[in-house]
């Protein structure tokens, strides 16, 4: 451990970037990450056995997935990289860690949060059934597994990762039935001014899109998924849709994807007893930054998607800008330069990215809010939106976490991370209020289960 | 417009009191500062449970095991009340011999408790971990959802015309001399002839607004839940000395206790504390191995007000006419939060109850009181 | 044979692992996690605790917790983010 107990949580591209500008300062830190390699989930490394070269793992972020992982692998003997290892909680001072099944407490004065985004997800029926996957979940399991989630596959939901994976999956052979975008068309053309301003990014999604036409896959916008309805062996067997016009279609397939966009993991930052603001563009609460990645918490920096959703390429530059706040706060002045040109970048991708979010790809509100009664939404503890409308109509709940107290909405092993999007949804429009208004789910230790055979052996303890 | 009664703090006791004294016909208003059981009343334990208690505590908490059977009809609600028993266990001759007296001590005061012996306990339960001397069983003791139980009474107070102000909290009151005057922090005065404090680890900062400093400390439980596992523990389980407390319920998750988190009066935060959790998790294996391989989903606490004597403060006012106490439950309130409701509508509206309240003195530290100390007896 | 729910694509050879599922015996390949093992044989990992349907996880990111099963010794392992062993016994019976 360093002089300044300077802890990472996260190696996705936010974390390594953050590290590598430390190790560039002469200052070691401590890389904590579930995963076995780095990369996070964009740049992730498939077990060795399973090697590919970098251009078919990555595609076109080829060249920066290998010089960020060669950059980190640099950096090898100037960074404590804990692998496979989970923080299940933070306290002042001290994380309490579980590193291969054994729990530890790693000590911290300089703590940059790097914990990432998954997927946010809309319940439809069916969407609880064996076949049924995140977008985010079906890029890994080709990525980090060479499998395809199914030999006959459906897209559905909306935003850049639908695209991408449809392109991903078609260029590996998939066979995709349809990719289906809950975005209305239009939104594209009038987000177009602010897209222009993207760039790069901008021409590849315009490369998948014309490539992913030219191999004669199905594609339709402004849709409603209906439900996923289950074959004889209680897996998905097809899946309901409806076009624009209103009219329902049935697509045979053993495999759906689904994502709208994605939502910051924030469960950490909420343990550090950092101050959250609504952020109305990502519909979520997130933890307060000062603009250069400083949280409402002394040493507690935030970086990566995990801050907010901004994409793998604004990671790196707020992970390395994270790096430069606590350099400068520690009087290494040098790096303020570094840090107004880190700004400057992000100002200009900020247009793309607003863009993206809120014209082009929007979260489809409605279809979180027409949630049927007898739909679970928690599918953890098998929840339903029947429940939740009953907790606020006949029990008085009028905020989150009394949901969750009346209903066990979020209770489950996921601790609301998949849910929390619609029920809040739900719960705002049967109030009748904002979703700002009701406030966000609090995170409670552990961040993810753990066994108590494996918190029981705590020679760490103290 | 002047109310009978008005009650400070939207925990169980102070629900509870508001629904009896609405059934009485008098008017109440009730002010709760966040929403009503989100401290202790909605963040302990579960267990509801007369075994165990100080003598000076049954009689109270037998009135109150009558109203947890009538739930249903009061709030509307069971409030996932299941009577699965208490099973207090004895690890040694030495805890047997001292759960037999308490056994004797408890029939004498109405409170049947069985002992049982090792062997049928490891008949019944035969996943325990240790050498197990034996019990002590209250049959009639049981468990229930903390998260419920409070807000179903605010809402059966409603119904009966109680006024419950949620988000509204009083800095100040004083009493007129022919009544109470209570300042919020909107700015509003609220009056009322009779005010009760249920202000929980809040009541000492109330009492001394009326001249009765008690030496009140907060304290936090470490609570646990694991993940759901296939129902397995059909009692709510103790330990003799209560180090460590454990139920299940039939959903699978597995809910215990032990030790302490830390809470901050000022800020009426708490948390739990990894250290203790820790803790918990190798009491928890020691007493049933088979929970190593359970996953711990969530932990929690909530700030709770604690006695020198882990009795709580309960009864009429010593200089104030038409205020009383019910305050520092010390961690284990839950079962008597019905009954003590009863009883402080019938000491606002009567000046008397007929249950004993021998030991609960607001005055019984005088003003010179030695400093709170705390202990892991949180169980409800 | 049945057809599992995933489907291998990248064919690069790789050393068969042996492994069992529910007491039958199982062949993986180096590099697969518990979750692909099983799924590449069949369409799910576990049965739901408070309802009749199955789960075979969702995520893959060791974020939704849905693909918890169990080895014969007890231990709990996230199917998605745990790498096969030779002489793994996996269980998806939840235990009696």
């Amino acid at each position: 451990m360093s002089e300044h107990d300077i802890v990472i949580v996260g190696a996705g591209p936010a974390g390594m970037h953050a590290a590598m500008t430390l190790a560039d300062a002469g200052l070691r830190s401590c890389v904590i990450d579930e995963a076995p390699r780095s990369g996070g989930q964009i740049y992730r490394r498939p077990p060795p056995p399973l090697g590919r070269e970098p251009k078919r793992l990555y595609g076109f972020e080829a060249h920066r997935a290998v010089s960020l992982h060669a950059g980190f692998d640099a950096i090898n003997d100037r960074v404590d990289h804990c692998a496979e290892t989970l923080v299940w909680t933070i306290e002042p001072g001290r994380l309490g860690v579980v590193r291969r099944g054994r729990p530890m407490s790693i000590p911290w004065r300089c703590l940059i949060l790097c914990p990432g985004a998954m997927d946010r997800v809309i319940p439809f029926p069916g969407w609880t059934l064996p076949g049924v996957y995140t977008l985010g979940g079906a890029q890994i399991a080709l990525k980090y597994q060479g499998c395809f989630i199914g030999r006959r596959i459906v897209l559905v939901g909306t935003g850049p990762l639908l695209y991408l994976l449809a392109w991903q999956y078609a260029k590996a052979g998939a066979s995709i039935a349809a990719i289906l975008d809950t975005a209305p068309s239009g939104g594209r053309v009038k987000a177009l001014p602010g897209l222009l301003r993207g760039g790069r990014t901008l021409l590849k999604g315009i490369y998948y899109v014309g490539a992913l036409r030219a191999r004669g896959i199905a594609m339709a916008s402004g849709v409603r998924p209906v439900a996923a309805i289950a074959g004889d062996d209680g897996a998905v067997a097809a899946l309901l849709w409806c076009d624009r016009l209103g009219r329902e279609h049935r697509l045979e397939c053993d495999a759906v994807a689904l994502g709208f966009g994605l939502r910051s993991e924030t469960q950490l930052a909420d343990l550090c007893g950092a101050a959250f603001a609504f952020d109305t563009p990502q519909r979520q609460w997130l933890p307060v930054e000062d603009g250069e990645g400083r949280s409402s918490v002394a040493g507690v920096y935030l970086a990566g998607d995990g801050a907010r959703v901004r994409g793998a390429d604004d990671a790196e530059i707020t992970g390395e800008r994270a790096a430069c706040a606590f350099l400068v706060d520690i009087g290494r002045s040098e790096y303020a330069t570094r840090l107004r040109a880190l700004n400057r970048i992000l100002d200009r991708s900020q247009t793309f990215r607003r863009a993206l979010d809120d014209t082009a790809f929007p979260f489809p509100v409605d279809l979180a809010r027409r949630a049927a009664d007898d739909l679970m939404v928690c599918r953890c503890e098998g929840i339903t939106a029947g429940a939740l409308r009953k907790s606020v109509r006949d029990e008085g709940a009028r905020e989150l976490n009394r949901v969750k107290a009346f209903t066990r909405l979020g209770m489950g092993r996921c601790q609301g991370r998949v849910c929390a999007a619609a029920a809040a949804e739900i719960v705002a429009d049967t109030l009748g209020v904002s979703i700002e208004a009701i406030g966000r789910l609090r995170g409670q230790p552990p961040v993810k289960p753990v066994a108590l055979g494996v918190l029981a052996r705590s020679d760490a303890a103290e | 417009m002047i109310f009978d009664v008005a009650i400070i703090g939207g925990g169980l006791a102070g629900c509870s009191a508001a629904l009896h004294v609405c059934v009485r016909g008098a008017s109440v208003v009730l002010l709760e500062r966040r929403t009503c059981g989100s401290q202790a009343s909605g963040v302990n334990y579960g267990g509801v449970r007369q075994q165990g208690r100080h003598p000076a505590e049954l009689p109270l908490a037998r009135r109150s095991r009558d109203l947890w059977a009538r739930l249903p009809a009061l709030v509307g609600s069971d409030c996932e009340f299941m009577v699965t028993g208490h099973l207090k266990l004895a690890r040694s001759e030495a805890e047997m011999a001292g759960l037999e007296a308490a056994s004797r001590l408890a029939g004498d005061m109405g409170l049947a408790l069985e002992l049982v012996p090792a062997a049928h306990i490891r008949r019944q339960f035969p996943w325990l971990g240790r050498e197990i001397a034996g019990g002590s069983l209250c049959a009639e003791d049981g468990q229930a959802n903390p998260r419920l139980v409070a807000p179903a009474f605010a809402r059966a107070a409603r119904a009966a015309g109680a006024d419950v102000r949620e988000e509204t909290k009083v800095t100040s009151a004083i009493f007129t001399g022919t009544r109470f005057e209570l300042g919020l922090a909107s700015g509003e005065t609220v009056r009322a002839n009779r005010l009760i404090n249920t202000a929980g680890a809040w009541g000492a900062v109330v009492s001394a607004w009326f001249g009765e400093p008690v030496p009140e400390d907060v304290m936090a439980p470490n609570m646990c839940v694991t993940e759901p596992a296939p129902y397995f523990l059909t009692a709510n389980l103790g330990v003799s000395g209560g180090s460590i407390y454990v139920r299940q319920i039939p959903r699978g998750n597995v809910i215990f206790g032990a030790g302490l988190g830390t809470a901050d009066r000022t800020l009426g935060r708490a948390r739990p504390l990894p250290a203790t959790t820790h803790e918990a998790a190798k009491l928890a294996i020691d007493l049933i191995p088979r929970l190593a391989t359970v996953s711990l989903i969530r932990t929690w606490s909530g700030v709770e007000g604690c006695m020198p004597d882990s009795l709580p403060v309960l009864g009429i006012s010593r200089t104030t006419p038409g205020l009383v106490h019910a305050f520092g439950f010390s961690g284990h309130g839950f079962q008597l939060g019905p009954a003590v409701g009863a009883v402080l509508s019938e000491l606002a509206l009567d000046q008397k109850t007929p249950t004993p309240l021998a030991g609960f003195e607001v005055d019984r530290f005088g003003t010179t009181a030695p400093a709170c100390v705390q202990t892991s007896a949180t169980s409800g | 044979m049945s057809l599992g729910q995933f489907h291998r694509v990248v064919t690069a050879r790789r050393r068969a692992v042996a492994l069992s599922l529910d007491g039958e015996p199982l062949t993986a390949l180096e590099g697969d996690t518990v979750m692909t093992a099983i799924l590449t044989h069949r369409r799910s990992l576990r049965s739901f605790e408070f309802g009749a349907e199955l789960r075979a996880g969702f995520c893959l990111m060791g974020a939704c917790q849905d693909c918890w099963v169990r080895t014969s010794d007890g231990q709990e392992v996230r199917a998605c983010s745990t790498l096969v062993e030779s002489g793994m016994h996996i269980r998806t019976k939840s235990d009696g």
